[in-house]
């Protein structure tokens, strides 16, 4: 479904700032896999996101999704194929149209845009019906701009509308940071339906490790722009956040100190 | 004074279709696009010198929408694929126009290449066609008839002006409005609006802002097209400071209509155009004031547009605090009252 061939990237190559953002980076996806990364500020998650999704081109390796190489092709295109979800809830929808109308782009995302009306009756019903599902009354708001709800409605907004086409790779990058604590888990909640409902391969950065140990069937772990620990569906169902310190202490020889804030808040 | 007014709301009926083209670059694209100034002489001389070289003035008018078309486009191309910034591209577009349109002009005379300006005064234009049809229904007779029953002393020489622009703005109004919500249309919206979000929806924002700049030029440029006909004249001179009055007129209908859907804020933008051009025919009616203060006027028109309605909004919200403070001290004074009347009981 979706596999990371060696790939590497440098940025600011041969300058004083230069980085190394991703070293040999290998991942396959299965159909249906849920993978979570973790891993600290600078460890390569979201530089691993942004190349999945086109917005950067790795140095050298390649990327297949559903066995084709997909590595040079632009972003735009690939996006047919995958769904996002930001960090930031402003990013993922577009603010002074109304939610049917960012509804209507989501639905045409694996279509050719054409001439045709974007929210005509019929699709209307499919919307009213999908935001219902959402539990949040945004089926009653369908004329409403977007730009009125608040960050945890546009969040689920955004959520939806990702996932609205079935894309074959679901990609979320630490969707659920910028909220306060109880909309966070509706997100995560909501997250584990829609994932579940379609059986999407899914790709989630996530700065909290609970997140990380509830959601998802297989975890990874980042550091450095390497993949340093994989986790398999077995072993995951038994993991805690103490297992997870140790094996990072027991990789990397070093304490997770000022880290450790960081990935259990 | 009739007359005045009269000439300018059939101006202000074809300068909307401007207007309309700058709303779509600068409020829907947030993209402040300045090719305007060129690509409504490009329409204007493109229209002039084909009907001269003896088109029809419909043809001579299709044209001339597509020359603003392309124009739109080679901004849209210089600013997503040379990556120029808006501004720039859209005055290197308006300078390099500046020179194309001489020369599309200069299509009409042997002796030299370019032609600053070409009068239409014995022309058939897409007007005078239209009256000869117009003029047998008699409807102008039956008009002035009544209005000098009435007693009204000045009374415009035809309606057909009115009425041939008036349904033209409707109609296109409606096409635009329908456009704004097909698929395309969405997504040129959304381009506007968060280019990284319809990015991940799979949409080429290059194109759509090379498409959205070119249908806006397009509408530039059939305004031109127009205003040449309807002066009977088209000059190099034409598009001067055109973008301001394009946002003198999508300012001044905002302020006064708001925004809330896109029907509304057409209209407002149509209307804003309008009323533009009677504030312009009342200024110039001033005595000190003279035609060539015109563009001056126009700065000043688009200044007050801008401030007047902070103006009314910071006033109206200290109205409003003002009312909520009466009604939270009365309030508390009313619940003070009744605890004192509890305290002595």
């Amino acid at each position: 479904m979706l596999k990371l061939n060696n790939i590497n990237k440098i940025f600011n190559e041969s300058t004083a700032d230069e980085k190394i953002a991703l070293d040999r980076i290998n991942l396959t996806l299965n159909v249906g896999d849920f993978v979570t990364v973790i891993g600290s500020n600078g460890a390569g998650k979201s530089t691993m996101l942004n190349m999945v999704s086109g917005a950067l081109t790795p140095d050298f390796g390649q990327i297949y999704i559903n066995g084709e190489e997909v590595t040079k092709l632009p972003e735009f295109k690939r996006s047919k194929l995958i769904g996002r979800v930001f960090q930031d809830p402003m990013s993922g929808t577009a603010p002074t149209m109304t939610i049917e109308e960012n509804l209507a782009i989501a639905y045409s995302r694996n279509k050719k845009r054409s001439l045709k009306i974007g929210v005509d009756k019929q699709r209307k019903e499919l919307f009213l019906h999908s935001l219902e599902s959402l539990h949040l009354n945004l089926e009653n708001r369908l004329n409403a701009k977007v730009g009125l709800l608040s960050g945890g409605e546009r969040q689920a907004l955004s959520l939806l509308m990702a996932t609205f086409t079935k894309p074959s790779i679901l990609l979320l990058d630490e969707h659920t940071a910028a909220l306060d604590p109880s909309r966070a888990e509706l997100i995560t909640n909501l997250t584990e339906k829609l994932v579940k409902k379609d059986n999407l391969t899914t790709l989630m950065v996530t700065h909290n490790m609970q997140q990380a140990l509830d959601l998802g069937n297989r975890l990874i772990m980042m550091d450095k722009g390497q993949i340093i620990l994989e986790v398999g569906e077995e072993e995951k169902k038994h993991l805690t956040i103490e297992k997870l310190m140790q094996e990072f202490q027991r990789i990397r020889g070093q304490k997770l100190t000022s880290d450790r804030a960081l990935l259990s808040s | 004074m009739f007359t005045a007014i009269f000439g300018s709301v059939e101006q202000g009926f074809i300068y909307a279709l401007m207007a309309l083209g700058v709303y779509l670059t600068f409020r829907v694209l947030d993209f402040p696009d300045l090719t305007v100034d060129g690509s409504f002489v490009t329409g204007a001389g493109t229209a002039a010198a084909m009907i001269v070289l003896g088109y029809h003035p419909a043809i001579a008018t299709l044209v001339a929408i597509f020359a603003g078309f392309l124009a739109g486009c080679m901004t849209g191309i210089l600013h997503t694929k040379g990556k120029i910034n808006p501004l720039l591209s859209g005055i290197l577009m308006m300078i390099a126009l500046y020179s194309i349109n001489l020369r599309i002009m200069g299509f009409t005379i042997e002796n030299s290449v370019g032609r600053p300006n070409i009068p239409l005064m014995n022309e058939g234009t897409i007007f005078s066609q239209f009256f000869s049809w117009w003029g047998s229904l008699g409807i102008d007779d039956t008009i002035n008839g009544f209005l000098t029953s009435l007693g009204i002393q000045y009374v415009p020489k035809t309606w057909g002006t009115l009425v041939i622009v008036a349904i033209l703005i409707v109609i296109i109004k409606f096409i635009f409005d329908w456009f704004l919500k097909t698929e395309v249309g969405l997504a040129i919206r959304a381009t506007g609006d968060n280019k990284k979000m319809i990015r991940s929806f799979s949409a080429n924002t290059d194109t759509l802002v090379i498409l959205g700049l070119g249908i806006s030029n397009a509408l530039v440029a059939f305004s031109g097209a127009l205003i040449a006909q309807y002066t009977k004249a088209a000059d190099i001179g034409l598009g001067i400071g055109m973008i301001v009055i394009g946002l003198a007129s999508v300012i001044i209908g905002e302020a006064i209509f708001g925004t809330k859907t896109i029907v509304r804020t057409t209209i407002a933008v149509i209307t804003g155009a309008i009323i533009y051009r009677i504030v312009l025919a009342l200024a110039l009616r001033v005595e000190f004031l003279d035609a060539g203060d015109m563009k001056l006027i126009t700065a000043f028109i688009v200044i007050v547009a801008l401030i007047l309605p902070q103006f009314f909004e910071k006033r109206r919200e200290k109205s409003r605090k003002a009312k909520r403070h009466a009604l939270r001290e009365s309030e508390v004074l009313a619940l003070n009252r009744s605890k004192e009347s509890e305290n002595l009981a």
